[in-house]
């Protein structure tokens, strides 16, 4: 009995043993269901980069378990679910996922990508990088939704300019319009005093009015004889 | 010796005025400081050897472009009419001149308010976050950026496509692009507004926009000698390079430039100047306005090139770090280890212990030189290099919306004088019919070129515009420009131009303006009018076409013109220039048929007929 108890401790110490570095040899470079990850701190964060350490590896797979377990909707990943491996001081390393139920099943590559897809914002943000710094090689990233305004920003300030040119127009024309219309009053007035001084002027017998036509000589008034 | 009566018209009317002295300076200075000052001269500062192209540069100023400016504010002043009226006073003959001056006028406000229209959709396009012409739009399925703004940048995107909306070449025209006329719409508009009360309202308006650009240039000095790269772009446009002043080409481009910058022979200053006074010192008006001319073309290029430079600067640095990642991606080094500052250092360690991979790698090779050589000019320089500098900047609405007002305000101050050289005539001319208000006029006459120059918005429209600018905006001056100094000189007599002279300003010109009137001038137009044509006969008649189905894309095409085009470009070199021969052909038949008249009328004189009183006056 008792020797049947210790080769059922041994086997199970021998399992644990073997499991990890039996998930080591799942995760090798170009594998074919695992990603390779780039990351650019001091690029995105220039003087307030952190450093890369074990804690951000560990929150790492902390955040791809919670993007497998939003992706599939269930709550079995874990962080032992993630295998890393390779790690560069670029920082760059690859990964693999392995089922919960079967630790020598890995995920395959299209639902990894689809996972990832889905969190990539919860991902960036939980680093401070963008899809830029952060990179998953293989998996490119969905472009940004244009913002597409109702009415294009340009016609509002067209419209404005157009309005004021316009009442400046009409402003403008209505105004000289009543100048005109001023003076032309004023010389209705004066032209009833100019025919009172033209009927004494033909009486005194000088015109003092009008322009001075220097084309006819005055000596036309006395004929020579 | 000159009557007193020709101070007033012969109607009676009288003439419009302007409010004061700086009204009229400021609406001169506005004309002849326009689009060209900023975006010609600096190109050419920078290809022809930087501060060595100032001297063509200056001797062409004093000896060929203040001569002719004081010539025409003289003869507007003194005669007191548009350039009709002023060149059939001088001679009958010669009235053509006035006509000619009067198409050309005419040609030039249809592509150049054009252009104030490009600028107008620029600044409405301003007022967004991010800028419209700094990223590439998706396409239709949003899968990725549109192809054309991949393969070229969305810059040149923006201009091309989104602006233009450009044809492959010139034989496909296109359709009319809305947005276009929208805006020509509105630059028309601001222009009638301007125009509503002829000089009153102009002169108000020149408070604004002569005055403007230099504190939006100033304001650009100032950031701009903040910017990295700025200092690189100064000293590359400034270093004298006396080699080049050894190539005629030089001293052509110098000519023409200062020519076509100071806008003599458009009739515009001639009307401006037709609002005078007669006692006011023409002289120091034209030497100021020329001068301020040439000065502000100075002054606007060092904060271009400023700005230039930190553009290049910038394409350098993007062209660096794009090589850095790449190297550090492929051999796994530390983020930010390799800077732009050890770059070489590590390019060189790294090729040396592995040739290969780094040559797998395709690394651009980045000189600071190569970008500093991208210049341009015209439009390219406004609508594609500058916009492309502006995204760089922090801020980039601002600057955006100050550059494009800045470009607008030159622009309109120009076209004053432009509409000015085509509505002061016609009101000389008496075509005006009586019962037509002078607002009305105006009206119908920028309607109709709003509606002349709706081909500019044509999906060829570009096209069309170039033509324009190189075929109209160009010889015809020349030739008008011969033709006015000739008739002043030596038809008018400098005797009698010298008493004008004396009449307003109360001095006799020196022997300097009479030598340059006389002699040098003339020579230097001709000589200018000659080898310019001589240059354009040599150079084949192509055009870079925008085409996005072309191998060598984003490259532009080289394509020839089509031959209807090509008569086309013949025909607008030749008819505004044709109607000097005409005229005087004109005039010499009508003249001789005349002299038969005349002679019935001499064997009963009768010296109180006023026609014999008018000819005394005008010969």
């Amino acid at each position: 009995m008792r020797c049947l108890r210790m080769l059922v401790r041994i086997l199970v110490l021998l399992y644990l043993a073997g499991a990890p570095a039996l998930a080591q040899t799942l995760c090798q470079p170009n594998a074919s269901n695992g990603y390779r990850v780039r990351i650019s701190i001091k690029t995105a964060l220039g003087n307030q980069a952190y450093e890369w350490n074990e804690n951000e590896m560990f929150l790492f797979r902390a955040t791809m378990a919670f993007a497998m377990r939003r992706y599939y909707k269930t709550e079995t990943y874990n962080v032992d679910n993630i295998i890393v491996c390779n790690q560069t001081r670029r920082v760059s390393f690859w990964f693999v996922v392995i089922s919960p139920e079967n630790p020598t099943m890995l995920i395959p590559k299209a639902d990894v990508e689809k996972a990832v897809s889905m969190s990539r914002h919860r991902i960036n943000n939980a680093f401070l990088l963008t899809d830029r710094t952060l990179e998953f090689l293989g998996i490119y990233p969905t472009l940004a939704e244009p913002v597409n305004p109702d009415t294009p920003p340009w016609l509002i300030v067209f419209g404005v300019v157009i309005g004021a040119v316009f009442a400046g127009i009409i402003a403008l024309l209505v105004s000289s319009l009543l100048q005109k219309r001023r003076k032309e009053k004023g010389m209705m007035e004066d032209g009833q005093d100019e025919e009172d001084r033209q009927m004494k002027g033909v009486e005194n017998g000088i015109n003092l009015d009008g322009i001075y036509n220097r084309g006819f000589t005055d000596d036309d008034r006395f004929t020579k004889l | 010796m000159p009557e007193e009566g020709m101070e007033d018209n012969k109607e009676g009317e009288e003439r419009p005025k302007w409010n004061n002295k700086a009204e009229y300076l400021l609406t001169c200075i506005g004309f002849a400081v326009g689009l060209g000052n900023v975006w010609r001269f600096p190109y050419l500062c920078q290809i022809y050897g930087g501060g060595a192209f100032l001297i063509p540069y200056l001797i062409a100023l004093v000896f060929q472009g203040l001569p002719l400016l004081y010539l025409e504010l003289a003869i507007g002043q003194r005669l007191r009419m548009g350039s009709i009226g002023v060149w059939n006073s001088i001679s009958p003959y010669l009235g053509g001149v006035g006509v000619a001056s009067m198409l050309v006028s005419f040609c030039v406000s249809l592509f150049y308010n054009t252009i104030v229209a490009w600028v107008l959709w620029y600044l409405f396009n301003s007022f967004q976050e991010p800028l419209p012409w700094s990223q590439c739009p998706l396409n239709h399925n949003n899968t990725g950026y549109v192809e054309e703004c991949v393969e070229s940048t969305p810059v040149n995107y923006f201009w091309y496509r989104q602006t233009l909306n450009i044809t492959p070449n010139m034989e496909t025209s296109g359709s009319l692009q809305w947005w276009m006329v929208v805006s020509l719409a509105t630059a028309w508009s601001i222009v009638y507004i301007c125009f509503v009360r002829g000089i009153e309202t102009i002169g108000k308006a020149v408070y604004v926009t002569a005055t403007f650009p230099y504190l939006v240039l100033t304001i650009f000095l100032v950031r701009a000698l903040t910017l990295p790269g700025a200092y690189e772009g100064l000293i590359y446009l400034f270093t004298p390079d006396w080699e080049i002043l050894k190539n005629p080409q030089v001293w052509l481009d110098a000519a023409t430039q200062i020519f076509f910058s100071l806008s003599v022979a458009f009739g515009g200053l001639i009307s401006f100047s037709s609002y005078n006074s007669q006692k006011n010192n023409c002289e120091k008006d034209a030497v100021l306005v020329g001068v301020i001319n040439s000065a502000t073309s100075i002054y606007a290029s060092i904060p271009i090139f400023a700005i230039l430079g930190f553009k290049a600067h910038t394409n350098y640095v993007t062209c660096l770090n794009g090589n850095i990642l790449a190297l550090t991606n492929e051999f796994d080094i530390s983020d930010m280890n390799i800077t732009v500052e050890n770059y070489e250092q590590w390019f060189d360690s790294l090729n040396g212990t592995h040739p290969s991979r780094v040559s797998d790698l395709k690394l651009k090779t980045c000189d600071l030189q190569t970008f500093l050589d991208q210049s341009a000019s015209g439009t390219g320089l406004a609508f594609i290099v500058f916009t492309e500098a502006v995204i760089s900047m922090p801020g980039s609405q601002v600057w955006a919306v100050l550059f494009f007002i800045m470009l607008f305000s030159l622009g309109l101050s120009s076209m004053f004088g432009n509409l000015e050289g085509i509505l002061t005539p016609l009101h000389d001319l008496k075509l005006v019919p009586k019962w037509m208000p002078n607002e009305l006029f105006t009206a119908i006459i920028c309607l109709l070129l709003f509606l002349m120059a709706l081909i500019f918005c044509l999906g060829s429209g570009n096209y069309w515009l170039e033509i324009f600018n190189s075929y109209v905006g160009s010889v015809p001056f020349l030739i008008i420009a011969f033709f006015e100094i000739i008739a002043v000189a030596y038809i008018y007599g400098i005797g009698r131009f010298s008493d004008d002279l004396e009449f307003m300003t109360g001095h006799r010109p020196n022997i300097f303006w009479k030598v340059c009137w006389l002699v040098i001038s003339p020579l230097m137009l001709f000589v200018v009018l000659v080898a310019y044509v001589a240059v354009q006969a040599q150079t084949p008649p192509t055009y870079a076409a925008w085409n996005p189905d072309y191998v060598n894309f984003p490259n532009t095409e080289v394509l020839p013109y089509p031959d209807w085009v090509f008569a086309i470009c013949v025909l607008l070199s030749s008819v505004p220039v044709i109607s000097i021969p005409l005229v005087a052909i004109y005039r010499l038949i009508c003249c001789m048929s005349g002299r038969h008249s005349k002679d019935s009328l001499h064997n009963n004189p009768n010296p109180y007929a006023n026609e014999d009183y008018v000819v005394e006056l005008l010969l």
